[in-house]
């Protein structure tokens, strides 16, 4: 016993950080300006999309209350009911703040929700890629480059023809896109770390395939994943208001802001820009705030930038 | 009880298509072949350490896998208290398998970063049945203090400790799944000075308590002399001698051997003539002909170059591979 006492007094001052490395990740996020206000815009827009319902002015498709008499306000008029319409109205009387927050509910909702979708499959695919190695990992990475030589909103605009309208779809358009971004991100890093000796351990142990795949390679992948994964989110919902916008998107029923933007673009001539510009506005914090978050992730998850 | 019978090692890089075009085309890309391993045979009795010495890059560490596990032999085979060691690729094959395990060099890359220090320990254990995932937490107290690790730090992440105790750490995860061979690669090469003993220690009293057999993997001579029954020397993937410690530092046989035993800077042999290992080790790609050591070796003969010397009993319980010993 006391030589055991003795034994485990290897020096180490660290031994009394008792920090997860989480917590030492968001001491690192913390420090840093850009990231806290970024990282607050994109919340904010996050509690908008999720609670759009509870927090908007009006229902803006709830034919009761629309009327096509207060259409074309512009911002910060108000109606004949006595409500101020702080970004004006649509063509149809619908006011643009509560269309916009509907809007980025489905705009946020489908990038998320593809970017999810692909991470999984994409990631899951890169894992093998680079766990089997040989033949495996060459066939899937041909298909990878195949796939990420053509402009994704060309294979985006195809698939959508063949598909049709509707949210599952574009969801399906958008996860096809980009997977191999994942795929590919996820073998870079599983290469890596195939090749350290916790994987022979694991092996050693017989853990099995799929646990050491996916208990052991997957967690260590995560920090490129991440990144990649906020970088996409922003593409899928830039790549969602584009097709949209080109009218192959979503159905006039579940209008997102891709959506709201083409709406009033035939009014954008005739001096009525807010029923596109504010939607466009939107549409641009959105995107940037998450790109500007992914940025500040991937500098802090950097090994190599690391102090 | 472990048998290794004439196994070989070969890593081929293949060629990319790149390379298969422009072969096309005429030029004359191979593909590259390492013999890591080179028919390597030995066997090892119960209860016994088994030092392999050799220089950086002659196949100990692929051996170790193999014997392990880790790695598939291209050929032969590895017997194992009579039943032949598949790589623990399948699940089934592997059960069996647990009673090889292995300690690693480099106490960083070989615990996983992101899990806590009771279920690096406790995960396979649990998986494989040994104990139940109720016991889990007492399980891997006791084989932390088993270890010299306090058990209240279970909870938490390989970085939060010193070198020497996330090795202690690795040798916990391999004991407890109940092993009764252990292979150590250089297990004590990436550790202070003054902690190397203690973990070396650590090793002795394991054997002593739970009657484990080693195969003790270093590139050091020095550190093998004083644990080892056994010293099995190693050059560019092939065994040149096998001998008892004993005998190996009282005389050594192989020209290699003493060359290896002449780096060691040894108190009795100050004042002697100083005979470092002359030239670089040459290319595993391109091993010389013959006898591998022959154009590094003092005594080399024509014979060497062309002929390769096969690894010959030259006395009760001792091998060596060396031309040499034909004229005796
Ligand atoms: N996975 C691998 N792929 C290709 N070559 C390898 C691989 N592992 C080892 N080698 C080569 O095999 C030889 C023996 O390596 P190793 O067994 O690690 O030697 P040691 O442990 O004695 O330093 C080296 O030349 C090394 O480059
Ligand atoms: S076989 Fe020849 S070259 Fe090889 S070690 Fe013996 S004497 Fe030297
Ligand atoms: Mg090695």
């Amino acid at each position: 016993m006391s030589e055991i006492q003795q034994t485990t007094r290897d020096v180490n001052p660290d031994i009394l950080l008792v920090e997860t490395p989480f917590q030492r990740f968001m001491a690192d996020f913390l420090e840093d300006r850009v990231a806290v206000v970024s990282l607050g815009v994109l919340i904010g827009i996050i509690f908008i999309a999720l609670f759009a319902p509870l927090i908007s002015p009006m229902d803006p498709y709830d034919l009761a209350k629309v009327t096509i008499l207060n259409g074309k306000l512009p911002p910060g008029s108000q109606s004949m009911d006595g409500v101020t319409y702080w970004l004006g109205t649509d063509g149809a009387g619908r006011g643009l703040l509560s269309s916009i927050f509907y809007g980025l509910r489905i705009s946020l909702g489908v990038g998320v929700a593809s970017a999810v979708v692909a991470l999984c499959i994409g990631a899951s695919i890169g894992l093998v890629a680079a766990y089997y190695g040989g033949r495996t990992d060459t066939i899937i990475m041909r298909i990878v480059d195949i796939q990420l030589s053509f402009p994704a909103i060309l294979v985006a605009l195809v698939l959508l023809a063949v598909l049709g309208k509707g949210i599952d779809k574009i969801i399906i358009a958008l996860v096809i896109v980009q997977w191999a971004y994942y795929a590919r991100t996820v073998r870079a890093s599983a290469l890596v770390e195939r090749n350290k000796e916790y994987v022979e351990a694991a092996t050693c142990l017989a853990l099995g395939d799929r646990r050491i795949l996916f208990r052991h390679l997957l967690p260590n992948c995560m920090p490129p994943l991440i990144v990649v994964g906020t970088v996409q989110t922003a593409h899928a919902i830039s790549l969602e208001a584009t097709l949209s916008f080109l009218g192959v998107g979503l159905p006039i029923t579940e209008p997102s802001l891709g959506l709201l933007i083409a709406n009033g673009f035939e009014y954008m001539l005739s001096e009525k820009y807010w029923i596109s510009f504010f939607p466009g506005v939107a549409l641009l914090i959105t995107i940037v705030s998450i790109n500007l978050v992914g940025d500040q992730l991937r500098d802090i998850l950097n090994p190599r930038l690391q102090k | 009880m472990l048998e290794i019978k004439d196994i070989s090692k070969r890593f081929v890089k293949r060629l990319d298509v790149a390379a298969k075009i422009a072969n096309r085309l005429g030029a004359s890309a191979k593909e590259e072949v390492v013999h890591a391993v080179d028919g390597v045979s030995i066997a090892i009795n119960k209860g016994e350490v088994v030092g392999l010495v050799g220089e950086s890059g002659c196949g100990k560490s692929t051996l170790g896998r193999m014997v392990a596990g880790i790695l598939e032999p291209t050929s032969g085979e590895i017997h194992y208290k009579g039943n032949a060691v598949a790589a623990k690729t399948g699940k089934d094959a592997a059960e069996a398998a647990l009673q090889i395990q292995m300690i690693f060099q480099d106490p960083f890359a070989s615990l996983n970063p992101r899990m806590r220090v009771e279920d690096i320990i406790g995960e396979a254990p649990v998986l494989h049945g040994i104990v139940a995932a109720s016991e889990k937490v007492s399980y891997v107290e006791q084989v932390m203090l088993r270890v010299g690790l306090d058990p209240e730090y279970r909870r938490r992440y390989p970085h939060q400790f010193s070198g020497g105790q996330r090795q202690r750490i690795g040798i916990a995860r391999a004991l407890a799944v109940k092993p009764d061979f252990l292979v150590c690669d250089e297990a004590i090469a990436a550790l202070d000075v003054s902690i190397q003993a203690q973990v070396i220690n650590l090793f002795m009293d394991l054997r002593r308590d739970l009657d484990l057999t080693y195969l003790f993997i270093s590139h050091d001579l020095s550190v093998v002399e004083h644990i080892s029954d056994r010293v099995v020397i190693m050059y560019l993937g092939r065994i040149v001698e096998v001998s008892p410690t004993d005998e190996l530092f009282e005389k050594t046989n192989h020209p290699y051997t003493t060359a290896l035993l002449n780096e060691v800077p040894r108190v009795e042999m100050r004042g002697l003539d100083y005979q470092p290992i002359s030239g670089e080790i040459p290319s595993p790609l391109d091993p010389p002909t013959g006898c591998h050591f022959h154009p590094r070796c003092l005594h080399a003969m024509d014979r060497c170059a062309a002929e390769r010397p096969e690894l010959r009993e030259i006395s009760p319980g001792r091998l060596a591979a060396c031309h040499l010993n034909d004229d005796k």
